[in-house]
């Protein structure tokens, strides 16, 4: 890993651990007043604020995750750096597609 | 030839233990039983050094010791216990009452040349400094060649890739000034000045280097002892070539491959904590790299 890997995923680290503890307060909120799935829907549907906080959720996810899949597999398995950043970038890729096919279901 | 294998230790020896006494605090228990146990008069006389020890422990070691190359085997042989022997003790005994075509490598024999490290029953050690009543209380001992490291023979590491390394992190001091200039004031308690403080004493024994999980498994990484020498550079004020180093502590394989599990802080015999220096490191280049001073 270099310095520029390293301050991306120090930095998208930083940046979920406010996300994941509000994702998780809502989830507590969501079970606890249980909301149905219309509920749910009816408060992200074209919802801006949602979009982008699930957006960037998302963002930093893939970015995260694709660094350390790249470092794992550059350490422990045989393929070389540059091999293991592609792997890498394709997982993070991957993910990025997944996630926000999942923000747009629910905020389109 | 790589190998230093000295037979007997002579005065040079002792002086220079006497001159570093007063200089280098110690940093183990095992420097302050030392100090006292250093016999120069008998080394001086250049005597088998497992002469004159009393009293005599009536009890035997059983001794493994690697032989060969990386393709070799553990062979075992029985050494007499002795009174505050060290693990170096016990290689040299055998190599002077048993097999004299044993290899391992020392020098000073006091903690200072960083050249007897070997793995002691499982843990990288320098053997001068440490004693077999530590290591060994079921008598048994198993020692070979520092890991991480080629096997020349028995117990010689080549350690030419860890030094290669040390030159890679940019470890050479880079003069920023010339001889006519006025040598530069560093105030003791200034921040950069305590910080190489706390990392310089290396003795580039290499158990750091051989103790480290990621230099097993990622050949390109530096290695603890090459970034710990590598800070102390960063904040010696009169370096010049810091530009160069963060570059290089930065790239591929550099101190962001460190996992800061500290396994080189543990076993580090002089106390250092190179898994700090790494850390401080990772902050300056990262630092760096934000001001866009740093081309990764
Ligand atoms: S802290 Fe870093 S340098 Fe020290 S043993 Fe762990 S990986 Fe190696
Ligand atoms: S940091 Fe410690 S263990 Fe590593 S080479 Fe220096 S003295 Fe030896
Ligand atoms: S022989 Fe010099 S440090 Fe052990």
């Amino acid at each position: 890993m270099n310095v520029r890997l390293y301050v991306w995923q120090r930095a998208t680290a930083a940046l979920m651990v406010p996300l994941v503890a509000v994702h998780v307060a809502i989830i507590f909120y969501a079970t606890r007043q249980d909301l149905s799935a219309a509920d749910i829907l009816a408060r992200t549907r074209g919802s801006i604020v949602w979009g982008a906080y699930y957006g960037l959720f998302v963002a930093a996810v893939s970015i995260h995750a694709a660094i350390g899949v790249r470092n794992v597999l550059a350490e422990w398995s045989p393929l070389s750096e540059r091999h293991a950043g592609r792997l890498g970038l394709l997982f993070g890729l991957v993910l990025a597609a997944l996630g926000a096919r999942a923000v747009l279901a629910v905020v389109l | 030839m790589l190998l230093w294998r000295i037979r007997t230790l002579n005065w040079n020896a002792c002086l220079w233990q006497l001159s570093m006494d007063a200089r280098v605090k110690p940093a183990h228990d095992e420097w302050n039983s030392a100090w006292a146990r250093v016999d120069c008069a008998q080394i001086a006389a250049s005597k088998p050094l497992t002469e004159n020890r009393m009293p005599e422990a009536p009890t035997e070691l059983s001794v493994s010791l690697w032989r060969g190359g990386v393709e070799g085997r553990y062979e075992t042989y029985r050494v007499p216990r002795r009174d505050s022997q060290t693990v170096l003790d016990v290689v040299t005994y055998v190599q002077r009452h048993i097999d004299p075509t044993l290899s391992y490598r020392f020098a000073c024999r006091v903690g200072m040349c960083g050249s007897c490290a070997m793995t002691v029953n499982g843990r990288p050690r320098w053997t001068c400094r440490t004693h077999v009543a530590k290591v060994a209380g079921s008598g048994r001992l198993e020692i070979g060649p520092l890991a991480n490291l080629p096997v020349i023979k028995d117990l010689a590491t080549d350690m030419a890739p860890f030094f290669e390394k040390w030159r890679e992190a940019k470890g050479a001091f880079a003069p920023s000034r010339t001889r006519a200039d006025a040598i530069p004031r560093i105030r003791p308690d200034s921040p950069a000045r305590l910080a190489a403080d706390a990392a310089v004493e290396c003795i580039n024994c290499g158990v750091c280097y051989a103790a480290c999980d990621t230099v097993r498994w990622n050949a390109a990484y530096l290695g603890p002892a090459a970034l710990n020498r590598a800070w102390t550079l960063i904040n010696d004020e009169r370096d010049a070539g810091n530009v160069a180093r963060l570059q290089a502590v930065a790239a591929t394989g550099g101190c962001h491959a460190c996992h800061s599990h500290q396994s080189c802080q543990e076993h580090c015999p002089l106390s250092l904590n190179p898994t700090a220096s790494i850390a401080g490191l990772k902050r300056r280049t990262a630092l760096a790299y934000l001001k866009g001073e740093l081309k990764p």
